[in-house]
């Protein structure tokens, strides 16, 4: 196809246009229910122009509710990193312990957050009120960690053995051929990795959220459906769906930067 | 007295270890298992001793085996028989007692050529202040012509550059011994000639002993006081050993200007060329082919 000026923003609107178009024809003809284009914005207008208002727990600008469950994914998401880049590095590392438990690992991974959770509740049922929070956390970290898990040890085993063989000729401490060697030459896998996880722990905030019923955007579409306000869920999925392509745009240019490094 | 190095022979006449040698390496074997049952024999009764201060340099036709045996000798590579004594030691493991040239530098890239010379220099001087120390790194990467692009990354670096610091970087641990694994194999010819002169200049000054892998008999030739000849593989081993024996310092010009230099020539392309597949010490295929030889062997000691 041949290029033309402002290509790149003209037809990214036309793909949007048609969604809109096929959204419009859908509410107006089968499903009757489906709140129109129209009618979202007009329902919307009150949590988009005002963002970060906070009209009662659960009536509060689409931007405050978004901030609310991006600091519930950054401390879900710190705490897989944390957890999963040394899980990755032990599995990159020995032989023994990724027989031991790469199986497990292979059978928790594909486990659905909405089953992590109820678990994730139990287990913190002794912090009372605050139990819905850690087991949000739990089920983010949970889920999230993988692909940081897996990248990372496939990352240690493609450092090349060069490398191994200067630190080993210089005879580097184990902590030195760690930090000097091991981990800047896994670094790139590293952040593919992050990025993933970052994506999943994104993905699933919305569900935690949906079953603790927590303030934040994923609790506020659960609210609006059990509330008969169907236009206020397709204004949260727009809104998840921006931010999780921000998200993903932002660890790609961190990426980037580490891969040319 | 280059003209009877001619003479391979000459070795006999020539009783080289009056003392205990620096490097001895004795019935050397590498074997690697295979999972079809038959193990694979790469190098075997592998024997050599090697003065203080010699350059040996190490010739064969590629995938003979002379790698698998450097990297024993760097202890990179696990020994299957017999030992190696480096000065009274016997080398169970890598070191940096042993300064390795590798064939592609290995620098690492998320380093400068400064940062990657300090790399070793912080683990062989630690008691020395910092000051000391990124001053023997300036002082390499000086001498081997590097001072102005010393901090750079290595991508920033020719290959040729990158060689130089890898040169730096192995001269600066201060080693017992150099390794240097078919270091210019990836270079230019001029660039290789640049190089082969830098090293002799260090080696010289330092004063180390040196075991250069090579397939490069010009090369061999330039840099060494013998040219040590191995036999194909599997199952390789030393087949002849070859005198060098031009004054030093060296230099190229007169190197080709002396007949001497083609009579070796002869001979190290001849062993490559028609004797490398025949076992010293075993009865030669077809005796009738080439004259029998005496095992170079002991007739090195």
């Amino acid at each position: 196809m041949k290029k033309f000026k402002l290509d790149w923003l003209v037809l990214p609107l036309v793909g949007v246009a048609v969604i809109v178009g096929l959204w419009a024809v859908c509410s107006a003809t089968w499903a009757k229910d489906l709140p129109s284009p129209a009618k979202t914005w007009e329902s919307s207008k009150p949590y988009i122009v005002e963002p970060f208002a906070k009209r009662g727990e659960m009536d509060q600008g689409i931007l405050r509710f978004t901030w609310y469950s991006l600091v519930l994914v950054a401390q879900g998401y710190a705490l897989a990193l944390i957890v999963g880049t040394p899980i990755g590095f032990c599995l990159g590392l020995s032989k023994a312990f990724t027989k031991t438990f790469d199986p497990i690992i292979q059978i928790l991974r594909p486990v659905s957050p909405l089953a992590w959770l109820p678990l994730g509740l139990v287990l913190f049922l002794g912090t009372g009120k605050e139990a819905g929070t850690y087991g949000a956390l739990f089920t983010i970290a949970v889920c999230a960690m993988w692909p940081t898990v897996l990248n990372t040890a496939v990352g240690v085993r493609a450092v090349p053995q060069d490398y191994l063989n200067v630190g080993r000729v210089l005879k580097l401490s184990r902590w030195k051929m760690l930090t000097k060697i091991l981990i800047p030459a896994t670094l790139p896998y590293m952040f593919t990795g992050f990025r993933l996880s970052l994506g999943i722990a994104w993905l699933v905030i919305v569900a935690a959220e949906m079953l603790t019923g927590r303030p934040g955007v994923g609790g506020f579409l659960w609210q609006e459906y059990n509330a008969l306000i169907y236009e206020h869920i397709i204004l949260s999925i727009i809104v998840i769906g921006l931010v999780g392509f921000v998200l993903d745009r932002l660890m790609s240019l961190l990426e980037a930067r580490f891969k040319s490094a | 007295m280059a003209a009877d190095a001619g003479n391979p022979k000459s070795a006999l006449r020539n009783p080289q270890f009056p003392m205990k040698p620096f490097l001895e390496i004795s019935r050397l074997g590498k074997v690697y298992p295979s999972p079809s049952g038959q193990p694979a024999v790469i190098v075997e009764n592998f024997d050599l001793k090697i003065r203080k201060g010699e350059f040996i340099t190490l010739i064969g036709h590629s995938g003979c085996g002379k790698s698998t045996v450097l990297s024993m000798i760097a202890g990179l590579t696990e020994v299957s028989s017999g030992a190696i004594i480096l000065s009274g030691k016997e080398v169970v493991s890598a070191g940096p007692d042993r300064g390795v040239v590798f064939q592609a530098p290995c620098l690492l890239p998320w380093y400068t050529a400064f940062e990657n010379v300090m790399l070793g220099i912080d683990q062989v001087y630690y008691t020395a202040d910092r000051e000391e120390r990124e001053q023997i790194a300036e002082y390499y990467l000086t001498v081997v012509g590097l001072a102005d692009a010393m901090h750079k990354k290595p991508a920033e670096l020719s290959q040729g550059m990158r060689q130089r610091c890898g040169i730096a970087r192995a001269f600066a641990l201060s080693p017992k011994m150099l390794l240097l694994d078919e270091p210019f194999g990836m270079l230019d010819s001029l660039t290789r000639y640049e190089l082969q002169e830098v090293l002799l200049d260090l080696w010289q000054k330092d004063q180390k002993t040196a075991l250069m892998v090579t397939h490069d008999v010009d090369e061999a030739l330039f840099l060494s006081d013998r040219v040590v000849m191995m036999t194909n593989g599997p199952a390789a081993t030393v087949g002849e050993i070859l005198e060098v024996t031009f004054p030093r310092p060296r230099s190229r010009r007169q190197l080709l200007e002396d007949p001497a230099y083609y009579a070796l020539r002869a001979q190290l392309i001849g062993f490559l060329e028609e004797r490398s597949h025949l076992r010293p010490g075993r009865p030669a295929g077809d005796p009738g082919h080439l004259p029998a030889r005496p095992s170079p062997v002991p007739a090195s000691v």
